[in-house]
């Protein structure tokens, strides 16, 4: 680096320094209920202010909901787990209505990639605890709901003690594990718990042990395989459908506080954001069989999730180890072989669609992970092809290497191994890039975007 | 000529995921051979394994019935209020697997 970069470079540092003090300045000014506090139990009202009675007149005036369902609201508590694409509709929603108590739970800090669904954090508070975040935007909209912001990762040891404080909790969580949790301790504690999930252009809502109906477990006693499961960063959402399925998870919540009308228990609301439909069907009843929920259950305590489910309670990528030193190169090795011209078949391995949004700076082959199984021989003698034609001599000798590369190094990985396999009697050497197109981003080119 | 002689139709449909695993199409018209006993569920899950399902079947069926995480939907309701595995299928019945989802 040149005196004038790392002039730079110590500028945007110090930029980074003042908006981090700033956030840590504003996640202190927070007003937030010491957990102690919580176990007292609040005195109800029974009787509205004047300012709520300005506030709430558009829904006061409502037949069937009237001061008697405001009152309800106020005394109810409500757990929101996740603060992220349905969490952040779902508290907005609770909070303008008037929840008495708000607890918001996440684990994670606010990123860039969170801002086009999670729609309460802002771009300054990148880096900030997503739960403090999603009670500031609250706060703003309606001080007078008691927030709770836990920063922390729910599990087996704090559940019951967190859920002990609520009347109503709502899964807006990315993962099988903690939904497997949430259902336990809500039903070893009583609660009831409305699920929300979205993926892609699809969502779904039910509420789980909630008027003799079923839990999640009566539905699911097993989990689904890991490799069954996708999750938002790996399939991609659109960001308004958690933002139907969170507003619906908020009004599910404020019809079980008021009684009125009739909530999702036993049924299933599928969203299919493309065809435009919202399609409720009829689920089986509670199961008495059901190891939590049914009448001899053997689940008494809360167990070990992520053991239970073969899956990690957070929808954070992991990282794949499968090849050997001598069958990767890293970003940099990879940018020399660019440089020096050294000749070598480059196979993308990504979904076709995501090519336009970057590419190596190379001619490449996009042969998507995906199809790679369905098609080994168009796959071999496009291969083959390419590798003729670079290679020196005439023989059948390939001297050039298959080099696979994909958005994050997992895929490219199990691209190596397909692919030699295909390739095995032609001695060609195949390899991949290590930590794929993230790590070129972050060792080659800073401008090469991310996502 | 195949013993095609009548015809079960069904609207046979894949949400949530479970679509990739045919080729990413979501609703499928189906006209099963006709059969001396009655289609049950059981044989329509057979028969969409060897005719429909394009990749990685596992993910699909496990033993004799769908993989956990599959709900399957038999004309807007759980299949498991119809009978489950036994169910008889009937002319134009809209068979629904859907794969439940995570995310959030």
């Amino acid at each position: 680096m040149n005196e004038e970069q790392l002039r730079n470079e110590l500028q945007n540092k110090e930029k980074e320094i003042q908006r981090l003090k700033k956030l840590l300045d504003e996640s202190a000014k927070l007003l937030t209920v010491p957990e102690n506090d919580l176990q007292k139990q609040k005195e109800k009202s029974e009787t509205l202010s004047k300012e709520d009675i300005s506030r709430y007149s558009r829904q006061l005036i409502l037949h069937d909901f009237g001061v008697k369902g405001q009152i309800a609201v106020k005394n109810t508590n409500v757990l929101i787990v996740g603060a992220g694409g349905l969490g952040c509709p779902a508290a907005i929603y609770l909070a303008a209505a008037g929840i008495g108590r708000l607890g918001v739970i996440d684990y994670d800090e606010v990123e860039l990639s969170n801002l086009h669904r999670q729609i309460l954090h802002t771009v300054d508070r990148v880096g900030l605890s997503k739960s403090v975040s999603v009670v500031h935007s609250c706060c703003r909209l309606n001080p007078s709901t008691e927030y709770v912001p836990y920063h922390l990762q729910l599990d087996s040891s704090n559940a019951l003690r967190i859920i002990e404080s609520y009347d109503i909790i709502l899964d807006a969580t990315d993962n099988v594990a903690t939904r497997y949790l949430l259902n336990d301790a809500c039903v070893l504690a009583g609660k009831p718990l409305v699920s929300g999930s979205a993926l892609r252009f699809e969502g779904q809502l039910t509420v789980y042990h909630h008027d003799g109906g079923p839990c999640y477990r009566c539905l699911y006693p097993q989990p689904p395989p890991s490799e069954a499961v996708t999750n938002c960063s790996e399939g991609g959402v659109l960001g308004v459908v958690p933002g139907i399925i969170g507003s619906l998870q908020a009004l599910e919540a404020i019809k079980i506080a008021t009684g009125i009308g009739t909530s999702f228990s036993q049924k299933l609301l599928m969203f299919d954001a493309l065809d435009g439909t919202f399609r409720t069907v009829k689920l089986r009843p509670r199961c008495k069989s059901c190891l939590v929920c049914g009448e001899n259950p053997t689940i008494s305590q809360l167990i070990d999730y992520e053991q239970f489910c073969g899956a990690k309670a957070t929808d954070k990528d992991h990282k794949l180890h499968i090849l050997e030193r001598s069958q990767r190169i890293s970003a940099k090795e990879y940018s020399e072989m660019v440089n020096n011209k050294k000749p070598h078949v480059l196979v993308d391995v990504r979904p076709a669609i995501e090519l336009d949004i970057c590419q190596l700076p190379h001619p490449m082959i996009n042969i998507p992970f995906t199809s790679l199984s369905r098609n080994i021989t168009e796959v071999k003698d496009q291969l083959l092809l390419k590798l003729k034609e670079l290679s020196s001599d005439d023989f059948h000798n390939y001297t050039v290497p298959v080099v696979c590369v994909c958005r994050r190094g997992n895929d490219s990985q199990l691209a190596v191994q397909q692919l030699m396999k295909i390739l095995a009697d032609d001695k060609v050497k195949v390899i991949d890039i290590k930590g794929g197109l993230h790590s070129w981003s972050k060792h080659v080119d800073s401008n090469f975007p991310i996502y | 000529m195949p013993n095609l002689a009548s015809f079960i139709t069904n609207n046979s449909m894949l949400g949530g995921g479970a679509e990739l695993l045919c080729g990413n199409v979501k609703k499928h018209n189906i006209t099963l051979p006709k059969q001396d006993e009655k289609w049950l569920i059981k044989d329509l899950l057979i028969w969409i394994q060897k005719n429909i399902i394009k990749e990685r079947p596992e993910l699909f069926l496990q033993g004799n019935t769908v993989r956990p995480g599959i709900l399957v939907l038999i004309n807007d309701a759980d299949w498991e209020l119809m009978g489950e595995l036994d169910y008889e299928l009937e002319d134009n019945d809209r068979i629904i697997f859907i794969s439940t989802l995570h995310g959030g």
